[in-house]
């Protein structure tokens, strides 16, 4: 993977220069330690920059690249696994390649096919590509949200680039942190996109294409998750059904194994990241390395299923033991590049894993994510279930104890646990088929946190942050099953709002390691959202047809054990021994009271709750490490902007 | 005990001192002021607080989800406990 950026004038006045287009590749070089590139185009209206991570084609690779007669460049980040059935198309369509690399394979399919080309690709990718004759530039992002690609106005420029921090050389003056982003981040967990932590500076959504042409920018949607009308699912037997999945995943596996450099694995010891290295293991003959992470509070830890899965596959591995004081010690260059502020730890010991990988001579890996979205894997998928199996017959009193099954901590007894899960999960209950029915357990608890709002960020706060969300649904979504909706919304606020990025590229990408995604081809999402949801999940057994179409390489054990979600440990990490200086001092009176986004007061009581060490609540957990990363944030990009922006503040490093 | 009370959920759930920031009869489920996890903090305050232990067939909101319902609560607990 790489990293690429640019400049284009908005007005025939304008004049690129080079040296802007270079000041932003620096910022970019985690993501393509390799070489670098600039174009710039004879009239000056455009400049692309591009830094490297040599995975296909080492020798030939290099970008930006451009077409026959050098009318079309382009500049790309990431992968296009079908390249070569598509090269041998477009050469047979009389198309000449100068390289064996799939990059080349953009500029010539945007020549066949024009913007339809993207239609064409099976793989990852953030694309700027320019097209002289029709002067014209294309910023284009992949289906689900993989890779990423931000933009902003200055004046009469268009600046773009893979990440926001290669933005700030050309910013006149620091961004500001935006209240409707904060307000997102403490119900979604994220910005929702093309909503970015900061104003006026925004991510094109996936699966869109954003154009400019005489100096207008639009936009224009050419894929997103859609799922059948009721009942138009696919025929056959559930037999024909997983032997199809199998064969999808297997073919899905196999095109992301392409590469010149050895391919490792993520193994979490959880069903999808298992059934993938079985996947690979059965598809691949080279040898297979797998990463993985293990936790000193046990609660968390999955070693015994990853060694399970390592014997029963033979495979290598190589793993990480994470340390409660990582987290704390990590959170600041965690924020530094996720350049957003978070309520979760658990992006931390991600960073820790692809330095693993780097460490261990790999710049590539696959990983499960993607499968419990596809699939139906979540836990919150069996909570709406159950949920709408309850709004049913409200008044009664067995229903809501099935939720007992998802939360273990509720089971004590009958009587407590009765009343209390019918206060927590029967929101909404009187109305099941709004949109975000599923959801709103998850997003009313999250929105607790925003208690800790200053009074003046409050007086900000323009919109409901959820009914906005619904206004923006697709056309079709309330007539799609409630299961499906629940996916929908999952696929495109957690998963490609935060699992992704903050968690995925930006923790992958810090250490110049490229993630595949099998589970996320998107014939796979395609095929997934035309099953009947009763084979996503089964009575409350997840992920039914995907167990079925992996039961025969898998152990029992694998395919029977509770669903654990991934988390890291979270703010007694921080507070376990002395809190690290960097805490004390974001979290000062007087720093809340200059950033200005918090009522000190609010957090100093939450701080002083946290430093008893007593039992903190999962939404305090939340508030906290939501209000600490949002303090980070603005110390490194507003604070600090200068320092960040010439590159001379290690600031961030004494930090911690 | 009423001050201690309030002045725990006061700063432990609301974080803050204003007095009128809730109202002794106020439901903490319906106000959203406590997650599933924040039932156990409540107990295990008036627990080491009053010295009093919560059995499971108690934990109701009838006697856990307010400030008038949890002195109530106390108080019944510490009367049973002089009057064994």
């Amino acid at each position: 993977m790489c990293g690429i950026n640019g400049i284009a004038a908005l007005s025939r006045q304008t004049k690129i220069s080079e040296e802007d287009v270079r000041s932003m590749l620096p910022f970019l070089a985690h993501r393509g330690p390799d070489g670098s590139g600039v174009y710039l185009d004879p009239s000056q209206q455009v400049g692309l920059g591009h830094t490297r991570l040599s995975i296909i084609d080492l020798a030939g690779g290099a970008q930006p690249m451009h077409n026959e007669d050098k009318t079309v460049w382009v500049t790309f980040n990431g992968e296009i696994f079908n390249y070569l059935e598509l090269r041998k198309t477009l050469l047979k369509d009389g198309h000449s390649f100068h390289t064996h690399s799939d990059t080349e394979v953009i500029v010539h399919a945007y020549e066949q096919y024009g913007d339809d080309f993207v239609q064409h690709l099976n793989g990852q990718f953030a694309i700027a590509l320019w097209d002289n004759s029709r002067r014209r530039l294309l910023l284009i992002r992949d289906r689900v949200g993989i890779l990423p690609l931000f933009y902003t106005r200055q004046g009469d420029r268009l600046l773009f680039a893979s990440e926001i921090k290669a933005l700030l050389p050309q910013l006149s003056e620091a961004p500001r942190i935006s209240p409707t982003a904060l307000d997102q981040i403490f119900t979604f967990w994220a910005p929702r996109s093309p909503n970015t932590l900061f104003e006026d500076i925004f991510e094109v959504p996936p699966g869109h294409i954003l154009a400019l042409e005489n100096g207008c920018l639009s936009e224009s949607i050419y894929w997103d998750w859609r799922f059948p009308e009721q009942d138009d699912y696919h025929h056959g037997s559930d037999a024909d059904l997983a032997e199809q999945l199998y064969d999808l995943l297997a073919d899905a596996t196999s095109i992301r194994l392409r590469a010149d450099v050895p391919v490792g694995a993520y193994l979490s010891g959880g069903l999808d990241s298992s059934a993938l290295v079985a996947l690979i293991r059965r598809h691949s003959d080279a040898p297979l390395k797998t990463f993985s992470i293990g936790f000193e509070e046990q609660s968390l830890d999955e070693s015994v299923f990853q060694k399970q899965m390592i014997e029963h596959l033979g495979v290598e591995n190589s793993r990480i033991l994470c340390q409660n004081s990582d987290i704390a010690e990590n959170f600041p260059a965690t924020i530094f590049h996720a350049e957003t502020a978070i309520l979760r730890t658990a992006p931390t010991p991600m960073r820790q894993l692809s330095g693993l990988v780097r460490a261990s001579g790999y710049k590539v890996v696959l990983t499960g994510e993607g499968a419990d979205e596809a699939l139906g894997g979540y836990d919150l998928f069996k909570e709406d279930k159950i949920r709408q199996f309850w709004a049913r017959h409200p008044q009664s009193e067995w229903r809501p104890l099935l939720l007992k099954a998802l939360y273990p901590y509720l089971e004590t007894s009958g009587a407590q646990a009765k009343s209390y899960l019918q206060s927590f999960y029967s929101i909404g209950l009187d109305k099941p088929n709004q949109p975000g029915f599923s959801h709103l357990p998850r997003w009313f608890t999250t929105t607790q946190c925003k208690v800790f709002f200053s009074e003046e960020l409050n007086s900000r706060l323009r919109e409901n942050a959820v009914d906005r969300l619904t206004e923006q649904l697709p056309i079709g979504f309330d007539r799609w099953h409630s299961f499906n909706r629940a996916q929908y919304l999952e696929a495109k606020t957690l998963m490609g709002d935060y699992l992704l990025c903050s968690q995925g590229d930006r923790m992958l990408m810090a250490n110049s390691v490229e993630g595949r995604f099998p589970f996320l081809d998107h014939r796979v999402i395609e095929f997934a959202n035309r099953l009947n949801p009763r084979l996503k999940m089964r009575a409350l057994n997840e992920k039914y047809l995907f167990k079925q179409a992996m039961k025969s390489q898998l152990p029992r054990q694998i395919l029977e054990r509770h669903k654990q979600p991934y988390r890291a440990p979270d703010i007694p990490a921080f507070f376990s021994s002395h809190p690290p200086a960097y805490v004390t001092d974001l979290l000062s009176e007087e720093k809340l009271k200059r950033y200005g986004y918090f009522d000190a007061q609010k957090v100093g009581f939450l701080l002083k709750k946290a430093k008893r060490g007593s039992s903190i609540a999962y939404k305090d957990n939340m508030a906290l490490v939501g209000v600490l990363s949002t303090q980070l944030c603005h110390y490194f990009f507003i604070e600090q902007f200068s320092q960040t922006a010439s590159q001379s503040g290690s600031s961030y490093l004494s930090l911690t | 005990m009423k001050k201690t009370i309030k002045q725990y959920i006061l700063e432990n759930l609301l974080f803050t001192e204003d007095e009128s920031a809730i109202q002794d009869n106020d439901s903490f489920l319906d106000g959203g002021i406590i997650d599933s996890t924040g039932v156990m903090e409540i107990i295990l305050f008036i627990e080491e607080t009053f010295g009093i232990r919560v059995n499971d067939d108690e934990m109701l909101p009838a006697n856990l989800d307010s400030v008038d319902n949890l002195i109530a609560f106390v108080q019944s607990k510490q009367a049973q406990a002089v009057a064994a």
